[in-house]
């Protein structure tokens, strides 16, 4: 369970989180920069259990954006892990992304879209797509478990063969809706 | 204002920072710390951020882990740092041993006006510290420059951050290349990588 959220209780199916693991693998990807999110806790773990990836936690998002960046840099491929809420604290420093090029991949954790109890979710769940969108990511997104691995490996094909910015959208009906136990 | 010796020359400290960098990488952060980093000769190791304002410390950490064998080198100014702290925190977890943070501190926002900066009253070497970073350190003097550079064109321990006290004079602007591309294409192909 979510440590900093101990009393609630999340619906991760097993399954697809690893899914994603998988086609990061098979891409190569080594540096997985990350803020903790209860829909990536399964993916967090693996990477940090795998002794030929480097799990990076931030204590901001747009570190992350930074990070993918300089790691590609110095040929690494790399990527970005965190939910919707953080999405927008990304905005200025993917200029780094459009002004430098190179590769740039996130996998998105969406809250406040389907189902949400908490309304502070909300606004960024919302304006999600929007900001990518407005910093020139390609926005692509997976609600289903069948959906996440085909669409993982054709997001990591389009940013780290084509060196495009990508975002691809885990849909919260993918998650399910936090349940808080009172 | 306490008395305290005159402060360095910001480009006199990075001129000696950099001058025997071998394969050494340098990130530096928008402003006056890439004009300084220009002013020693452009370099195929050098990346200009004119931009992404906090994100010089955490960028030379993605190039750090990735070349673990190669020094990387940020330098950047106090506002630039302040706009990123929590990166001291992210750099003392991957705790790599080729990544040195230089930060130059004039205590002012010298391209927006001279406006004071936090560093006036915060301690940004004593910040690094308390992130768990071992080796943070403050410079007021050329000697412990000297010892710096040493120590950031080699591997050491840990990551080192170093708080350099440099003087408030503005210094003539010597522009590097604002094209990102360029710099990435070029420092790929220093490294021997593919250019995409």
């Amino acid at each position: 369970m979510n440590a900093m959220h101990p009393q609630a209780a999340h619906a991760s199916p097993a399954g697809w989180p690893m899914d994603i693991f998988a086609a990061l693998k098979a891409a190569h990807v080594r540096q997985v920069a990350y803020v903790p999110d209860g829909g990536h806790a399964q993916l967090i773990r693996a990477v940090h259990d795998d002794a030929g990836m480097v799990a990076i936690p931030l204590t901001t998002e747009e570190e992350g954006v930074a990070l993918v960046s300089g790691a590609w840099l110095g040929g690494d491929r790399a990527c970005l892990l965190m939910q919707s809420s953080g999405v927008g604290n990304c905005v200025n420093m993917l200029s780094l992304v459009r002004n430098m090029g190179g590769p740039f991949l996130t996998f998105v954790t969406m809250r406040g879209e389907y189902g949400e109890f908490n309304p502070w979710q909300v606004p960024m769940g919302t304006g999600t797509p929007d900001a990518f969108r407005l910093m020139g990511v390609h926005v692509m997104r997976a609600d289903t478990p069948d959906a996440v691995g085909p669409t993982a490996a054709a997001a990591a094909r389009m940013a780290y063969e084509g060196g495009n910015a990508v975002a691809v959208l885990l849909g919260q009906q993918l998650i399910g809706a936090k349940v808080f136990v009172k | 204002m306490s008395a305290t010796p005159a402060r360095l020359d910001r480009r006199a400290v990075v001129a000696r920072l950099l001058q025997d960098r071998g394969d050494a990488i340098v990130v530096t952060g928008l402003g006056s710390p890439t004009y300084d980093v220009a002013a020693c000769g452009d370099h195929d190791r050098n990346v200009y951020l004119w931009g992404a304002m906090g994100g010089c410390a955490v960028m030379a950490l993605g190039i750090a882990l990735a070349r673990p064998d190669t020094p990387v080198i940020a330098v950047t100014g106090d506002g630039e740092m302040l706009m990123g702290l929590g990166s001291f925190a992210t750099i003392a977890v991957q705790a790599p041993k080729n990544l040195t943070v230089v930060v130059l501190d004039n205590s002012l926002y010298g391209e927006t006006g001279g406006q004071a900066s936090h560093s006036v009253v915060t301690d940004i070497a004593a910040v690094a510290a308390a992130t768990g970073i071992q080796d943070a350190r403050a410079i007021a003097e050329m000697g412990d420059v000297e010892a710096l550079a040493s120590r950031a064109t080699a591997l050491g321990n840990g990551p080192c951050v170093a708080v350099v006290k440099i003087d408030q004079a503005e210094r003539e602007r010597v522009l590097p290349t604002r094209d990102g591309h360029a710099i990435r294409v070029r420092v790929r192909q220093a490294l021997g990588l593919s250019i995409d």
